[in-house]
């Protein structure tokens, strides 16, 4: 008998500290963040989709299609050509296409890179009405960019 | 039981618990078989998001099976990550750093904690409780804040390189490190006077769900349901890996059997996990996190290669069978939650649906790991 | 809110005949009511207004609600449609009306359209002898008591019925488990009212408020000569307020981690808005009950300035109660739910009403 009504006192007690706990939550501030209103500064490292690096003399692309990104990328998301032209040593990189929809963001391209070519983007609101708005062409990007 | 045996042919029905479930968190379907509320046969339904991983692995090269870690365990895929690179490094014999060494566990244990206020909020969500799954949200945010400024991503982590990691921590995430075990620390009274002492919690939990030791032997369950039925098995202390052994903490038991034991291993873990993260911040040694001498292409020489780490849910086995090329020649996964998940027909068997979920819900499921 | 231009220009004809028609509509509806002789005219305005208050009610407590919880929960909440979320309601209220109702296969049509009626509708009803204030009830009927519990027990028949109806497993295990809720739960209930008729000698709810009047101490909540068990005897009509209208954390019916929605998860557009508007009508029925018995309905509690002012802020402020229980316990089971009635409730309801008698026997008032 003396179980059950320590079982109930300690029961309600429970329940009460509950509420108080709650309670204290409610006029607590609040902790969200009120997105469209306000966004985030992403960390230095965030790993968004992968851009061009642009020269800083030139402003063309650093890449020099050597081929490593497309080879370490585990989803084949990249590919990319380029071409001969004369006085420049190396390839010139023609075209740059990410497929975006089947990249995982493991940042084995960027890894794999020797020539400051490629980095991380810090973009995150990515929205599109179609898959074909995320086959990316990364060239085409730095170009709209320089501009 | 035998009323329940007897009326098994009388007026039963059967219901069909998922693939889209509020209680299964996932695709998993679970086809029942109940008498009114009672449940006489549990049969879980898999294969709705089998992706083939193991399959992949052998039609990729070592590296680039990294990313694919941390998509099985989505919720502590540092773990897994850990699990191949320690693999891979058996395998070719790489010597990774100290420093290497204390961050993965300092990471490694950053995301366990994070999985386990998941499954905390998740778990309450189960029983009817909306709140602390919020709460636990605001802490779990805190360690994907500190983990997204180390490896750059927030949930599938693919940090861990075989010899070292991807890259070194900076003192802001020493700093934040501490400043968050402090602030769990003293969130975790209001968890446990929320929702460990609250009387309704305790009348849910108490002696429902019953494991035993037997049948989780039987059915391979380790982790904190191994754990919650009264087994102290733990990879960190039994075959230690990494750094573990040098750090002092202890493996939370309970014997009670039921939920409420499964839930407080977990709890207890959480504590756990930050007395290491504290010791393993104390003690990071300066030096370089990659080993100088790892080849470019990797190419594990012939054999047969296995390792074990203790994953958020319980132990989590990858095997490898090389034949000397460029890609494993057969990959095997061991997910925890696979083995949990097997043990729920015989353990569901005449509760009350309720009580199931409950059950379900302590057992800690995670669907992409137990498809892979 | 601003309007959107397009809907501005759609509007646009309908603002004429509007500004017109409207004041002939109310003055011709007025001269028509005049008309009909005494109380009945009473009675029809009083229950459009009744309408109109649990059709409020009912928006502006969801609204209330998801205010409430995502503060506890250190969020905002609703705050995009107008002011601090205000306007919300209205919209989510047109959104359900313009969906369509769909019936789904195999269900038995009748009951299923009838069912969230007859949850709402005996709610509305029982409005009826509400007193909001000294003279604003719509009907001071000397059994008010008798009749709220009345129907009161109409409203299980509803949500039984659209279990059954709707054809859903998951809807007939939440119907069956929301008639045994409802069931063990009247019981404890109404020895309490019992308990409270014995100290009041009268079932008209306007009287037991005129008996409270004065300063707080007279509230019954703190009447310790009639038995000083009284303010555990509030708490627990409050309780089983909370299970008579499925919330928190006693909603077994609507369990969401199990049975997806419960008897409504078939429901759509309106069919959904009607439970959802009887849902919340009953429980402002439950808690204007507790303020009218335990804590002196309309009267002030320093006694001067009293009026439905202080209906409406008592009754609020038990309906917040309700919604911040809600959003803080996880949900019991059927069987924890009938251990606690018939363990702890039952038996100290019956030992409080021995002891009301006794008191009663001993200090007759």
């Amino acid at each position: 008998m003396s179980g059950y009504f320590k079982e109930l006192f300690s029961g309600t007690k429970s329940l009460a500290v509950g509420l108080g706990i709650t309670f204290r939550y409610m006029v607590k501030p609040v902790v969200t963040l009120q997105y469209p209103h306000e966004s985030l500064q992403m960390t230095p490292r965030f790993r968004g989709h992968i851009e061009l690096i642009p020269n800083e003399e030139t402003g063309e692309p650093n890449c020099v299609v050597c081929g490593m990104c497309q080879k370490a990328c585990p989803s084949n998301c990249i590919s990319l050509a380029g071409e001969k032209v004369d006085g420049v040593k190396g390839k010139v990189l023609t075209k740059y296409i990410l497929n975006f929809t089947t990249c995982s963001l493991c940042g084995m391209c960027v890894e794999s890179c020797k020539f400051n070519a490629i980095t991380f983007s810090k973009e995150y609101n990515l929205a599109g009405p179609s898959r074909e708005a995320y086959v990316f062409d990364l060239k085409k990007r730095l170009e709209d960019k320089k501009q | 039981m035998s009323d329940l045996a007897r009326s098994q042919n009388q007026e039963t029905f059967v219901l069909n618990l998922g693939p889209q479930h509020p209680a299964t968190h996932g695709v998993l379907r679970v086809k029942l078989t109940m008498d009114g509320e009672y449940i006489l046969r549990a049969e879980p339904v898999l294969g709705y998001i089998h992706r083939m991983h193991e399959k992949m692995g052998e039609n990729r090269t070592w590296a680039q099976f990294m990313p694919n870690t941390g998509r099985l365990d989505y919720l502590g895929a540092l773990s897994y990550n850990h699990g191949y690179a320690l693999v891979v490094e058996r395998a070719m014999g790489i010597t990774v750093p100290e420093r290497a060494e204390y961050l993965r566990v300092i990471t490694v244990e950053l995301n366990r904690i994070a999985s386990h206020l998941l499954w905390f909020g998740a778990f309450v969500l189960d029983l009817g409780g909306f709140t602390p799954l919020l709460y636990a949200f605001d802490d779990r945010e805190k360690i994907l804040d500190l983990l997204e400024s180390v490896t750059g991503s927030r949930l599938t982590f693919c940090y861990f390189r075989f010899g070292g990691l991807y890259n070194d921590v900076d003192d802001d995430f020493i700093t934040g490190s501490r400043a968050f075990i402090k602030r769990l620390r003293s969130r975790m009274p209001d968890y446990h006077n929320l929702v460990t002492n609250n009387i309704i919690m305790i009348k849910r939990l108490k002696d429902v769900g019953l494991i035993s030791a037997e049948m989780c032997r039987k059915y391979g369950a380790t982790g904190p349901v191994l754990r919650g039925s009264g087994v102290d098995f733990d990879i960190r202390k039994n075959e230690p890996y990494s750094v573990y052994s040098e750090f002092d903490f202890d493996i939370p038991v309970y014997h009670e059997c039921d939920s409420m034991a499964r839930y407080m291993v977990r709890m207890d873990e959480i504590e756990q996990s930050l007395r290491i993260i504290e010791q393993a911040l104390d003690k990071l040694p300066e030096g370089p996190v990659m080993a100088e001498k790892v080849p470019k292409i990797i190419k594990a020489p012939k054999g047969d290669y296995y390792a074990a780490v203790e994953a958020a849910r319980g132990t989590f086995g990858i095997r490898v069978v090389s034949d000397g090329t460029n890609t494993p020649y057969r990959l095997k996964l061991r997910s925890p939650t696979y083995s949990n998940l097997s043990l729920y027909e015989e353990a569901s068997q005449g509760m009350l649906l309720a009580d199931a979920l409950a059950l379900m819900g302590s057992l800690d499921l995670v669907i992409p790991e137990i498809d892979r | 809110m601003i309007l959107h231009p397009e809907t501005k220009k759609a509007l646009a004809p309908f603002v004429l005949p509007g500004l017109i028609a409207g004041p002939v509509l109310i003055v011709g509806l007025y001269l028509f009511l005049t008309s009909i002789p005494g109380g009945l005219a009473r009675v029809i305005i009083f229950c459009g207004a009744l309408i109109i208050f649990a059709a409020l009610n009912a928006a502006y407590l969801v609204w209330l609600e998801r205010k409430v919880c995502a503060h506890i929960q250190c969020r905002i909440g609703p705050k995009e449609v107008g002011p601090f979320g205000l306007i919300q309601p209205l919209v989510d209220g047109i959104k359900l009306m313009s969906k369509q109702l769909l019936l789904p296969k195999g269900i038995d049509p009748f009951l299923f359209k009838v069912a969230p009626l007859l949850v709402l509708v005996p709610a509305v009803m029982s409005f009826v002898t509400i007193p909001f204030g000294e003279h604003l009830a719509a009907r001071n009927i000397n059994i008010g008591l008798l009749m709220i519990f009345a129907f009161a027990s109409v409203n299980v028949l509803g949500l039984l019925l659209g279990g059954w109806g709707s054809a859903n497993k998951y809807a007939v295990i939440s119907a069956a488990r929301a008639v045994s809720q409802n069931v063990a739960y009247e019981i404890p209930m109404l020895i309490i009212v019992i308990t409270m008729i014995m100290v009041t000698g009268t079932m008209n709810l306007n009287e037991i408020v005129m008996q409270q009047s004065g300063w707080f101490g007279n509230w019954y909540i703190f009447r310790f000569t009639a038995s000083p068990l009284m303010p555990v005897a509030f708490l627990i009509f409050f309780v089983c307020s909370l299970a008579e209208t499925n919330r928190a954390p006693f909603d077994l019916g609507e369990a969401e981690s199990e049975l997806i929605a419960g008897f409504h998860t078939e429901y759509s557009g309106m069919g959904f808005g009607v439970f959802f508007m009887g849902e919340y009508a009953n429980i402002v029925i439950g808690c204007s009950l507790a303020t009218i018995l335990f804590l002196g309905g309309w009267q002030s509690p320093v006694g001067i300035a009293s009026g439905w002012w202080w209906f409406l802020l008592k009754l609020y402020t038990l309906i917040f109660c309700v919604m911040w229980v809600r959003w803080t316990y996880p949900r019991t089971t059927l069987w924890g739910l009938l251990n606690l009635s018939w363990k702890i409730l039952i038996p100290i309801t019956l030992f409080n009403l021995l002891l009301t008698g006794a008191m009663l026997k001993i200090w007759p008032h």
